[in-house]
């Protein structure tokens, strides 16, 4: 598939060999759709009746061999005519009527994709580049990235700052913004078990959850203020990440990830079913909301004796005093987050961590403790994600068992290996693009998980460590080159 | 930078350093290693030789506690006084008896630096400096001087291995031969009273392996510390070694000096088979490095 | 002692679908050592797909069982096949020899994309299917009120559970195709070397495993009476439980556990609490590999150094 194959206008066109392998293609993606897509089972009186469907199976099958001929068109070095005939179907899809918005995207991005590969193709006289070339630009691209994180990551915190002051900040914004936040933080959070430690921890929703009806208990039971409860919350999830890893952290890679998954599962269920603690499906609701400091309330008339938020500045009364208090609330836990990884990965503990990621027999031969530091990790990723859960319970007053599903932990995940596993902007960048993308397409909300499943599997096939994937050194003994310069020795050496 | 010179011995070894009883390892119905008994001296280069299958690896394994024998003792006379090293898990040895190792397959960190190599070889000493980390997250002077002997050491043995030009790259960027001297040097930077090492010289070439005798020859010397080496090149295991154990078969059925090993007629219908009585092993054995047993698993 | 009966008989209906689920994570794992989390969503596409043509079926006028059966039997194997090939084609294929755990997400993604594309097209309802098969044994009268039964579908479904280990472990045994599984399954780059197309192999091993989950699916449709397309979630960690506990990489194992895993849930849901049946799944499956990671049936792993 990705062998170099020089234009040559004198070779003649194998017909055969395209038509047969579109046909072949095109027979396979018929065999997907027709009964899944043809035949829809719908409900009518007290049964099911099949409503068919047949002409978006037609119209995919026709769509799926107009594009495989263009690709084995396109390894035939037939460059202009694909470039011509894809831009085409790429433009004049939207002036189709097609049966679904899904085959009308799929049109057009099947249209995109070849037509840049075509141009690609026409340019530089090859087939596409090959895998490893890929994986070398890619690379750079993540070495160029890590140079400009030096003014890109300040540039970002000094614009998240005074985003609520900005005057197109209203409320919406600032609300997305807290999310994004909350994505982040986690992200981070959970950078520490994957990213480093390089433990695939498919449950830490549950951390998130142990945070979050920790305070929601804590608060409603005993009306222990938030930042009593914060710190409980944390203590509290990361006492679980201690007690569920104890035993796993012995297992292998995969293994590992599949009873972290149950154990999430196994929370959300207890949480679910266990009535009269946690109030089962219906969730808790009326968790206080959190106080300025403990020193004042965002409230217009507070009880007696207590001090309100806008009398303590002087200032009048909004209810976007909260919202933004919140934001700022998040952006500096995330930032504790980041602060930390930073810093645990120039100590021992976080070398250690990437030692254990890299040979973890090796590590044990240098007499590094595997499961201690193990489950250092795992402890600690699980007080910031207990710390986020809190945060979350005391932003929505509410919480449920739905908030705490696989779903969450699938997202959070992908976030962190979307980014660039380890790679802390490449996380910030994940997750804004998740909440931006959800927010700017919710007519298309139905697709959203349709297109993340279809992303995590490309980004795997495509570049498995990440798209920002790039490791600076901890500690250099000659401190003098940037990463791309670094990058480029280390290719010139290889 | 170490240049090939003649080997010599500069001084006499040591006490016992390591002593092996009785030693025995089964998986299932195979028996690795049969009731192998041999004593390693402090400040030598103790070499273990065999034809490939010999069950060489295996004794290592026992030895740094990848695998608990079934029967035997292994004891270890460090500063502290005796350790029975099949006592201890794996990182125990490594962290308490100070047993370092180096592997046949190398095993580096390979997408961190050549450095960050040597630092992860010194967790232990900078783990308790950084206070397990509370410490150093604040950035306290007693972790930072730490850090700076940890680096001034690593980059000893950088200078010692030749790696120095090279110490910010990834581990997996350097050359082969490159990253055979700095797992040497990983093992040393753990401090260790005894180094293993699974053939060092595999895939070396004769230049690389002077080298590699010379450094070995060096750290035995300077260090006063001792050596247990696998080693199939012939050439490296006759010139620096002061004892050699031989195994064939998870047996052991020889030791001594080399020169004893060498003329041993054993040693020799072990590496050429029955029929060869007009052959002797000296002949075989001094020939080297012309005969070299090269081979995989061992 | 009735009570008992039935639940025993209802354990081992139940164990001989996550068996027959099982087999393709066992197979799968044995051959490339990855956990193929999308496969209880084939299954649960193998149980649409026998559902759509149960409907058509019987729109069509074709109600005689055994016909009916056999047609659906077939046509979920072959299409559901079609989606194991495929997924292994696109999502897994090109991650041979890649980064550890990239397989492991991207059979995340794909399961999470199959969900949302089964939910797209069929829609998030529960889907009901009227019996397809009625009727039973009344094994033993309890006096007045409870009776054992045993219905001619569980029976149908544990004789082709039988049927099909028996087809299938000759095909392992007997056939090239097995011989050539096995071979990759010790060593793929000799097997290579010595001429097994490996690549087809693998292929051949998620066709496999989809036919399976296939024919749960099928069970699963007519026994249960619904179907949505959150079921396969459930069914997989379960199966995968299963799996493990027979010990993954052991075909027998993977029925055996099956079994147990039926069996367990089954008294569990009638003799504790039915909210907790899920958990105890779960709490099995931690346990298990935790204690005993090899599984009843498996060989231990030794850690290469």
């Amino acid at each position: 598939m990705t062998e170099t194959v020089m234009v040559d206008s004198a070779r003649a066109v194998d017909w055969w060999a395209v038509v047969k392998e579109a046909a072949i293609t095109a027979a396979i993606g018929l065999a997907l759709t027709v009964i899944m897509v043809g035949l829809r089972t719908v409900e009518s009186g007290g049964g099911l009746i099949i409503e068919t469907h047949l002409t978006e199976v037609a119209w995919f099958v026709v769509l799926v061999f107009v594009g495989r001929a263009g690709m084995a068109l396109l390894r035939q070095g037939v460059a202009v005519p694909v470039l011509v005939v894809s831009l085409a179907v790429a433009v004049g899809c939207w002036f189709v009527h097609f049966p679904s918005s899904v085959l009308q995207l799929l049109a057009f991005t099947a249209g995109a994709v070849l037509a840049i590969r075509a141009l690609v193709l026409a340019r530089i006289h090859r087939s596409p580049l090959s895998a490893q070339e890929r994986d070398q630009r890619m690379d750079r691209l993540g070495a160029r990235f890590q140079d400009a994180a030096r003014y890109l990551g300040p540039a970002l915190l000094a614009f998240a700052a005074v985003l609520p002051l900005l005057p197109f900040a209203d409320r919406y914004i600032i609300d997305i913004g807290t999310l994004a936040l909350t994505y982040v933080m986690l992200g981070w959070g959970l950078n520490i078990v994957v990213g480093l430690a390089g433990l695939l921890d498919l449950g830490y929703v549950a951390f998130y959850a142990v945070g979050a009806y920790s305070y929601a208990l804590l608060g409603s039971y005993f009306g222990w203020s938030f930042w009593v409860c914060l710190p409980l919350a944390g203590i509290m999830a990361s006492c679980f990440g201690l007690l569920l890893g104890f035993p796993v952290l012995r297992l292998r890679g995969d293994y590992f990830a599949i009873v972290t998954l149950g154990f999430g599962e196994m929370i959300r269920i207890i949480l679910l079913n266990w009535y009269n603690f946690t109030g089962g499906p219906n969730g808790l609701t009326g968790i206080p909301r959190p106080s300025f400091f403990g020193i004042a309330v965002f409230e217009r008339s507070p009880p007696d004796g207590v001090l309100a938020f806008n009398d303590l500045f002087g200032i009048p009364f909004s209810t976007l005093q909260r919202v933004d208090f919140l934001y700022y609330l998040i952006l500096v836990l995330a930032l504790i987050v980041n602060f930390f990884t930073l810093r645990i990965r120039r100590l021992p503990l976080g070398r250690a961590w990437e030692a254990l990621r890299e040979d973890d027999i090796a590590c044990t031969a240098l007499g590094i403790n595997r499961t201690n530091i193990k489950l250092a990790a795992f402890a600690i990723a699980a007080m910031f994600g207990g710390f986020a859960g809190s945060f979350f319970a005391t932003r929505q007053g509410f919480i449920s068992p739905e908030s705490f599903s696989f779903m969450e932990s699938a997202v959070i995940l992908a976030i962190v290996v979307l980014g660039g596993m380890g790679s802390q902007l490449g996380v910030v960048i994940a997750a804004v693009l998740w909440v931006g993308l959800t927010e700017f397409f919710r007519d298309l909300a139905q697709y959203r998980m349709l297109a993340f499943g279809l992303g995590m599997v490309l980004i795997m096939v495509w570049r498995p460590r990440g798209l920002l994937a790039h490791r600076d050194p901890t500690l250099l003994l000659h401190p003098r080159l940037t990463a791309r310069q670094r990058q480029r020795e280390a290719e010139n050496r290889a | 930078m170490i240049m090939p010179s003649p080997v010599t011995r500069s001084q006499p070894g040591g006490p016992a350093l390591l002593e092996v009883e009785h030693l025995t390892m089964r998986f299932g119905g195979l028996i690795a290693v049969n009731d192998v008994s041999f004593t390693a001296n402090d400040r030598e280069i103790t070499a273990i030789i065999g034809p490939n299958g010999a069950g060489k690896t295996t004794v290592f394994n026992c030895l740094t506690g990848f695998y608990s024998p079934t029967v035997g003792r292994l004891t270890l006379h460090g500063a502290n006084g005796p350790v029975l090293l099949e006592r201890l898990e794996a990182y125990r040895i490594a962290q308490l008896a100070k047993v370092a190792r180096t592997f046949q397959n190398i095993r580096l960190f390979q997408n961190m630096s050549v450095l960050e190599n040597l630092i992860v070889a010194q967790h232990n000493k900078l783990m308790r400096a950084s206070c397990f980390s509370l410490a150093g997250l604040f950035g306290l002077p007693i972790y930072r001087a730490a850090e700076r002997a940890a680096i001034e050491k690593a980059r000893y043995w950088l200078d010692q291995v030749n790696l120095t030009d090279v110490a910010d790259i990834n581990a997996g960027n350097l050359p082969y031969g490159g990253q055979r001297r700095l797992e040497i040097a990983r093992a040393m930077c753990s401090e260790p009273v005894l180094l293993c090492l699974d053939e060092p010289a595999a895939g070396l070439n004769p230049r690389e392996s002077a080298e590699l005798a010379a450094l070995l020859c060096k750290i035995r010397d300077d260090e006063k510390i001792g050596v247990l080496l696998i080693e199939h090149d012939m050439s490296v295991v006759m010139k620096i070694s002061d004892h050699v154990v031989v195994l064939d078969y998870g047996c052991k059925i020889s030791d001594g000096s080399p020169d004893h090993v060498r003329n041993d007629p054993v040693v020799i219908r072990a590496y050429l088979g029955e029929d060869d009585d007009d052959v002797t092993a000296s002949e075989v054995l001094a020939a080297a490095p012309a005969v070299t047993v090269t081979g995989g698993r061992s | 002692m009735a009570y008992f009966l039935q639940q025993l008989i209802n354990g081992l209906t139940l164990g001989a679908i996550y068996g027959l689920i099982a087999l393709g994570y066992t197979m799968v794992y044995g051959i490339i050592g990855m956990i193929n989390f999308a496969h209880g969503e084939i299954y649960m596409v193998g149980a649409f797909v026998s559902l759509i043509s149960f409907l058509v079926l019987g729109a069509a006028g074709i109600t005689w069982v055994p016909l009916m059966l056999a047609i659906v039997l077939v046509i979920s194997m072959v299409f559901t096949s079609i989606y194991g090939w495929t997924i292994e084609r696109l999502a897994y294929r090109p991650l041979r020899g890649s980064v550890r755990l990239a397989p492991l997400i991207s059979a995340i993604g794909v399961s999470i994309f199959l969900q949302n594309y089964v939910q797209l097209v069929q829609g998030a309802r529960i889907k009901p299917l009227p019996p397809v098969i009625r009727g039973g044994f009344t094994l033993m009268g309890d006096g007045d009120n409870f009776v054992v039964q045993l219905s001619y579908l569980q029976i149908i479904i544990m004789l082709l559970t039988v049927g099909l280990m028996v087809a299938f472990t000759m095909v392992i045994t007997r056939t090239d195709l097995g011989r050539a599984q096995r071979a990759c399954e010790q060593d793929k780059t000799m097997a290579a070397l010595l001429g097994v197309n490996v690549d087809r192999t693998i292929s051949m091993t998620f066709v496999m495993g989809a036919a399976l989950a296939a024919v749960a699916g099928v069970m699963v449709t007519m026994y249960y009476g619904v179907v949505d397309f959150y079921i396969g979630f459930l069914a997989g960690v379960k199966a995968f439980t299963a799996a493990v506990l027979g010990g993954i990489g052991s075909l027998p194992g993977a029925m055996l556990g099956g079994i147990l895993i039926g069996l367990i849930e089954s008294f569990w849901s009638a003799y504790f609490t039915i909210e907790y049946k899920d958990v105890a799944a779960f709490a099995i499956l931690v346990m298990v590999l935790i204690f005993r990671p090899t599984g009843l049936l498996g060989r231990p792993e030794i850690e290469k150094v």
